[in-house]
C-alpha cells in the first residue's frame, strides 16, 4: 500500500514536471542560439571590435550607427535593396494572383502539372540557379541577348527597341540601370510559383455560398472580385507580402553570385546584406556590422508594419 | 453590345451556340497562353543548365548559344573534380541537411508536444517570447553566430550549420499547431490512464499521428539547409568542408571561370531534388505551404 502511494507520488511529481522537461531541450538551444545572439549583436553594436578574440572591445556609444548612417555606401545599398525588393515583389504577387485565378477556374486541365512546374523553382539551390541566370544574362552571348538580337531583326521589335532606346546585345549585369531588374527577374522566377500556390489555397478556402449569393444579387464579375475575392484573400496576401518584404530586404545570395561581392559596376547591385557581410567578414568591423544588422532589423520592422497597415482588414473580414 | 443583342433576338439557337463557343475558346486561349508561357519560362533555365553542362567553354560563348546537348560532359566533369573535392562537398551538404532535419524534428516535435498537450505555469509567456522571435530576421544573428562558432571552435565543422538551427521557433510553432489540431486530448488521457508514461505518450501516440506534420517540417528544414549559403560561407573556410553552394561559388572566383564545369556542379545540386519533387510534388507542395496557409 505504501509502495503504491510512493509510486503515485513520484509519478505525479514527474507529470507536473513533464512539460518543462519536454520544452527544456528546445529552450536550452533557443536561449543559446536564438535569443542570446540578438542581445549580443545589440551589445556589440555599441562597441568597436576588430573580431580578433584577444583584442579588447571598446565602448564607443552610438558611433557605429552614426558612421553607418553617414556612409554613402550604406545609403546606396539601402536604395538598391528597397528598389530590388519592390521590383521583385510586385510582379511576384500580381503574377501569383493572376495564375492562381486561372488555376482556380473550373475548366483548366492539367492543374497538377501546372502547379508542379510553377512551384519547381522554389526547391532549387539559389546559388546554382543564380549562376545559370548569370550565364543566361551574359554579354554578349547569353541566351537573353540572343533572343533580343534575333527580335531586333524584325521590324516590329526594331521600332519598339528604337523607341526604348536600347540596342541589343545589352550588358545586363554590367549596366547599372539593368542590374537590379536582371536580379529581380531571378527572384520573380523563383517565387511566383510559391505565391501562386498560396493564393490558390486561399481562393479554394472561400465558401461557394458567397459567390452564389453575389450571383443571385446580380453582382458583376468585377464587383465579385473587389468585394468578395480580394477581401477574402487578405489574410493570405498579408502573410505572403510580409514574407516577401522580410526576405527581400535581406536579399544576399542572388546579387552576390550574379554581380559579385562588390555589387558590380558602381555598386549598382550592392544590397544591405552584402554591405553587412563585407563590413564584418572582409573589413573586420564587427561592431559596425552589428549596427548595420540592427538598422536592417528596424527597416524590416517599419516595412512589415506598413504592409500590415495597408492590408489590414477594415471590417474584421478574416 | 447592341449588335449582339439583335443577333440573339434574330438568330436561331444553333447559331447562338456557335458564337458563344467561339467566345469561350477565345477566352480559354487567353487564359491558357500566359500559363503556358510561364511554364516555358520556368523550365527553360533548367534546360539551359543541362545543355551547358555538356558544352565546352568555347561552345557556351558562341553565337547563337547552344540549344541542344553537346559532347563535353565528361570533360566538364573531369575539370570539376580536378578543381574541387566535389563529391566530398556533396556529402557535406547531404550530411548537414540530414542532421539538421533530424535534430529539428526531434526538438521541435518534443517542444511542440509540451506546448500543445500540457498546462503549466509560464506557458503563455514562454510561448509568446518564442513566437516574437519568428519575426526577427536571420541577418540579425549572423555576426554573433560567427563569433560564437569561433568561440566554440566550430569553424570548419558541419555541426556549426545544423545545431544552432535545431531550435527553430517556426518549427516549434508549426508542431504545436499540428498537434493541437490533430491529436485529441482524450486520446492522451486514455493512454495516461492505461499507464503510459509521459514520454511514452509522445513516442507511441503523438509521433505516429503527426507524421504528415513532421514530413512538412522535415522538407522545409532539408531545403533550407540545402540552400543555406551565407552561414556556410562564413563558417566553412576549408575546401574539404565546403557544401555545394560554397564549392560552386569558390569556382566562380577563379581566374578562368569554367562555366561548363560549374553547370555540371549546378546540375548535381539541383536535379536530385527536382526528380524527388516530380515524384511527390503533391505531398511536397502541401507540406511546404502547410504552415503558410494555416499560419
Amino acid at each position: 500500500m505504501t509502495r503504491l502511494t510512493l509510486r503515485n507520488r513520484v509519478e505525479r511529481c514527474l507529470r507536473r514536471k513533464a512539460p518543462y522537461i519536454f520544452i527544456s531541450p528546445f529552450f536550452a538551444f533557443f536561449l543559446v542560439f536564438g535569443a542570446f545572439p540578438i542581445f549580443f549583436a545589440l551589445y556589440l553594436s555599441f562597441h568597436s571590435w576588430n573580431g580578433i578574440a584577444t583584442s579588447p572591445m571598446e565602448y564607443i556609444g552610438w558611433e557605429n550607427y552614426w558612421y553607418t548612417l553617414t556612409d554613402p555606401m550604406f545609403w546606396q545599398a539601402l536604395k538598391n535593396t528597397i528598389v530590388l525588393a519592390i521590383e521583385s515583389s510586385v510582379p511576384q504577387h500580381v503574377l501569383g494572383l493572376f495564375f492562381a485565378f486561372i488555376l482556380n477556374l473550373g475548366f483548366v486541365r492539367m492543374k497538377n502539372f501546372f502547379k508542379a512546374t510553377l512551384f519547381l523553382p522554389y526547391i532549387t539551390s539559389t546559388v546554382a540557379v543564380s549562376m545559370v541566370f548569370a550565364i543566361l544574362f551574359g554579354y554578349p552571348f547569353g541566351f537573353l541577348n540572343y533572343l533580343f538580337v534575333s527580335l531586333d531583326k524584325l521590324p516590329f521589335f526594331q521600332t519598339i527597341f528604337n523607341w526604348l532606346k536600347i540596342d541589343p546585345p545589352l550588358k545586363w549585369l554590367a549596366t547599372p540601370s539593368l542590374m537590379l531588374p536582371s536580379i529581380s527577374s531571378l527572384i520573380i522566377w523563383r517565387w511566383t510559383g510559391w505565391n501562386t500556390i498560396l493564393y490558390l489555397a486561399g481562393l479554394q478556402a472561400i465558401p461557394h455560398e458567397l459567390y452564389e449569393a453575389a450571383r443571385v444579387d446580380g453582382a458583376k464579375w468585377y464587383q465579385v472580385f473587389f468585394k468578395i475575392t480580394l477581401p477574402s484573400l487578405r489574410p493570405v496576401m498579408q502573410f505572403a507580402i510580409t514574407m516577401s518584404v522580410i526576405g527581400g530586404l535581406q536579399i544576399f545570395n542572388e546579387p552576390f553570385i550574379m554581380v559579385g561581392k562588390n555589387g558590380g559596376t558602381s555598386r549598382a547591385g550592392y544590397t544591405l546584406a552584402m554591405y553587412l557581410y563585407q563590413t564584418g567578414f572582409e573589413w573586420g568591423y564587427f561592431g559596425g556590422a552589428a549596427a548595420i544588422s540592427y538598422l536592417v532589423f528596424v527597416l524590416i520592422l517599419i516595412f512589415t508594419i506598413i504592409s500590415r497597415r495597408v492590408l489590414r482588414s477594415d471590417e474584421g473580414v478574416s | 453590345m447592341k449588335k449582339s443583342e439583335n443577333q440573339i433576338m434574330l438568330s436561331p439557337d444553333v447559331e447562338l451556340n456557335k458564337q458563344v463557343d467561339f467566345k469561350k475558346v477565345g477566352v480559354k486561349i487567353c487564359l491558357y497562353l500566359p500559363l503556358v508561357i510561364w511554364t516555358v519560362v520556368t523550365i527553360y533555365p533548367f534546360w539551359y543548365m543541362m545543355v551547358l553542362a555538356t558544352r565546352s567553354l568555347s561552345e557556351i560563348f558562341a553565337f547563337p548559344p547552344p540549344m541542344w546537348f553537346g559532347r563535353a560532359l565528361a570533360e566538364n566533369y573531369q575539370i570539376l573534380l580536378e578543381r574541387l573535392p566535389f563529391w566530398r562537398n556533396v556529402w557535406n551538404s547531404v550530411y548537414i541537411a540530414v542532421m539538421a532535419t533530424i535534430t529539428t524534428l526531434f526538438f521541435c516535435s518534443l517542444g511542440g508536444y509540451g506546448f500543445a498537450v500540457y498546462e503549466f505555469r509560464g506557458k503563455k509567456i514562454l510561448f509568446n517570447i518564442m513566437l516574437a522571435t519568428i519575426m526577427i530576421p536571420a541577418l540579425l544573428g549572423i555576426i554573433p553566430f560567427f563569433i560564437m562558432m569561433r568561440y566554440f571552435g566550430w569553424i570548419n565543422t558541419p555541426r556549426a550549420l545544423y545545431i544552432p538551427g535545431a531550435a527553430s521557433a517556426y518549427g516549434i510553432y508549426l508542431m504545436r499547431q499540428y498537434i493541437t489540431s490533430s491529436v485529441p486530448l482524450a486520446l492522451v488521457d486514455a493512454a495516461r490512464i492505461d499507464g503510459c508514461t509521459e514520454f511514452g505518450i509522445y513516442r507511441r501516440i503523438v509521433l505516429p499521428i503527426i507524421k504528415p506534420g513532421l514530413g512538412a517540417l522535415g522538407i522545409i528544414t532539408f531545403l533550407g539547409s540545402w540552400d543555406n549559403f551565407m552561414g556556410a560561407l562564413v563558417i566553412l573556410r576549408d575546401r574539404m568542408t565546403y557544401t555545394i553552394p560554397v564549392a560552386l561559388r569558390s569556382f566562380q572566383g577563379q581566374a578562368q571561370t569554367d562555366y561548363g564545369a560549374i553547370m555540371v556542379g549546378a546540375c548535381i545540386a539541383v536535379l536530385p531534388l527536382v526528380v524527388v519533387f516530380l515524384f511527390m510534388s503533391k505531398q511536397l507542395i502541401a507540406g511546404l505551404t502547410y504552415g503558410a496557409v494555416k499560419g
